[in-house]
């Protein structure tokens, strides 16, 4: 008795159907480049990072104190996390709370929630030098910050929060409305309904677009040239300016000087940000799974 | 005694008029059944009696419903109405969470925090629904992860673990297999006993199996309220007649 699977098509089978439909192996040849590209590309500049930067991770470029010798990047390190802290801590509050609002609490077809997601959409598409010489009109001039931590991390608070709002709007549309209509049945009420039962359901997709709103912010320089500023030393508060990591590169190519810990820098704020994305998808995971 | 009385109770969704001067009594510790081809409002009768209607944007109520004597579209807080009032839906719709946490929901919801007294419910209302030899060593998985019928038993369970005085059931059977449909139909009977069970069905096997008094109802009309030997046996209207003989609907 034969024993191998009948459903299973083999290769040679495969390459006769496409002999007849010489179209059909186009597409798949095209489809099939397509893929290899898109990843080729994206492996090929994090090898090239990796290569040009990971000889020049020297212990210099992690000393404490920076000085233009070394040109260390710790500062632009602690910066950078106190930047993305301060950015969420504004951002997440307004961003998950605006989208509770439009998803839970307004009249569905509401003309002002219309009016608030074409907003949002038109602030996530402006360029975030625009961001920049906003914050540094308002918070920097008109409110007296000056060029500092806070001033830059409203800027890029303002800048992500569009995307925040828009990703828990569509997380928290995917909620089905069964699991509102069970927890009301029961009598609870509105709030205890958002905070046990809808919450926990969107938390995997508003922790997405928190993680993409971190990407952001580790990788914005236009918008914090002018708000924070690219002062070098260890910030003593957050009225002081400082340079995250990605300003800290960007002058550091600028000046011509340091191409070489550029490039170092470039691995450290890869590594960075591959440490916040996994760190943050291992959280989404732990929540989830808890439901 | 009776514990629902709908008086002149008309009901709109913007200009349709889904139900016209309803007349209606429902007796404690009965079954009761609406029955009715698709559209007729008999849904939308039994979501009036725990105001799941007022979800509903453009939907207008007139008229009186009473619990017990007294208005539940008048003072009473509406998530004390739904305490009292628990419903079972069409679509089994446990939370994403452990079968103990949905069962702990409602009790936690309405201020028991102590942690014997929840066990003490969650094993009690798990009983009742006939479902705990089943689940009770899978109280820390999903619910999410339990079959149809037991989905539902669960939704059962947890509607009742908040001890309400009426269970509504809107076609709760129509998503499951026979011995699934069985088991809450048998459910259904031990639970009278101790509820008011008023349950919306396309199957009138089912209404002539379990319930004591059906309704018939029309394009928004109650045609005929009677016992349900009577309903089924002799029925008074030509419509209700036509109906269950499966001439239409």
């Amino acid at each position: 008795m034969v024993n191998y699977a009948i459903n299973k098509i083999t290769l040679r089978q495969r390459l006769r159907e496409y002999k007849k439909k010489p179209i059909s192996f186009l597409l798949l040849l095209i489809v099939g480049l397509a893929a290899l590209f898109s990843a080729t590309a994206l492996v090929f500049i994090i090898i090239y990072i990796i290569i040009m930067g990971v000889p020049h991770l020297t212990p210099d470029l992690f000393a404490l104190k920076y000085n233009s010798d070394n040109v260390s990047c710790m500062p632009a390190i602690i910066n950078t996390l106190i930047i993305t802290v301060l950015t969420l801590i504004i951002s997440v509050p307004f961003g998950i709370g605006s989208a509770i609002y439009l998803v839970e609490y307004a009249k569905r077809g509401n003309k002002f929630v219309k009016v608030i997601r074409t907003m949002a959409e038109t602030l996530s598409g402006i360029p975030s030098i625009v961001y920049g010489l906003f914050g540094m009109l308002f918070f920097v001039t008109a409110l007296h910050w000056r060029i500092s931590l806070l001033a830059g991390a409203f800027t890029l608070a303002i800048m992500v929060l569009p995307t925040i709002m828009r990703t828990t709007e569509e997380a928290l549309i995917t909620v089905p409305d069964s699991y509102r209509e069970g927890s009301f049945g029961l009598g609870a009420g509105k709030l205890r309904t958002i905070i046990k039962i809808i919450l926990p359901s969107a938390m995997p997709g508003i922790l997405a677009g928190i993680i993409l709103a971190v990407g952001r912010i580790a990788g914005e320089t236009a918008a914090l040239l002018y708000t924070s500023g690219s002062a070098t030393g260890t910030v003593s508060s957050i009225m002081d300016s400082g340079r995250t990591l990605a300003i800290h590169m960007y002058v550091l190519a600028n000046e011509g000087l340091h191409t070489d810990q550029a490039w170092g820098t470039a691995v450290v704020l890869l590594i960075l940000v591959l440490v916040i994305n996994t760190l943050s998808a291992f959280i989404a995971k732990k929540l989830s799974s808890k439901n | 005694m009776d514990k629902f009385t709908i008086k002149n109770m008309n009901l709109y969704y913007g200009d349709f008029h889904a139900l016209k001067n309803v007349e209606l009594n429902m007796q404690e510790k009965r079954i009761t059944a609406f029955i009715g081809p698709s559209g007729c409002g008999k849904s939308t009768l039994l979501k009036s009696l725990n105001r799941m209607n007022d979800l509903v944007e453009g939907c207008k109520i007139t008229g009186d419903i009473k619990l017990n004597g007294e208005d539940i579209y008048g003072s009473m807080d509406v998530n004390i109405l739904r305490k009292r009032v628990g419903m079972v839906f069409q679509k089994a719709n446990p939370f994403p969470m452990s079968v103990y946490d949905n069962i702990a929901f409602g009790p936690r919801t309405h201020g028991i925090k102590n942690k014997r007294e929840l066990d003490r419910i969650v094993e009690e209302t798990l009983r009742d629904a006939a479902i705990w030899d089943e689940l009770k060593d899978r109280l820390k998985k999903s619910a999410l992860g339990l079959s149809g019928g037991q989905q539902q038993r669960l939704c059962i369970a947890r509607a009742l673990a908040v001890k309400p005085e009426v269970l509504l059931m809107d076609e709760a059977t129509s998503a499951l297999d026979p011995v699934s449909t069985g088991k809450i139909e048998e459910l259904c009977l031990r639970l009278k006993d101790k509820y008011t069970i008023i349950m919306v069905t396309h199957n009138m096997q089912q209404a002539l199996r379990i319930s004591d008094k059906t309704a018939f109802f029309l394009l928004g009309e109650m045609i005929e309220y009677n016992d349900t030997d009577l309903i089924f046996s002799s029925p008074q209207d030509k419509r209700t007649e036509e109906y269950i003989t499966g001439r239409f609907g």
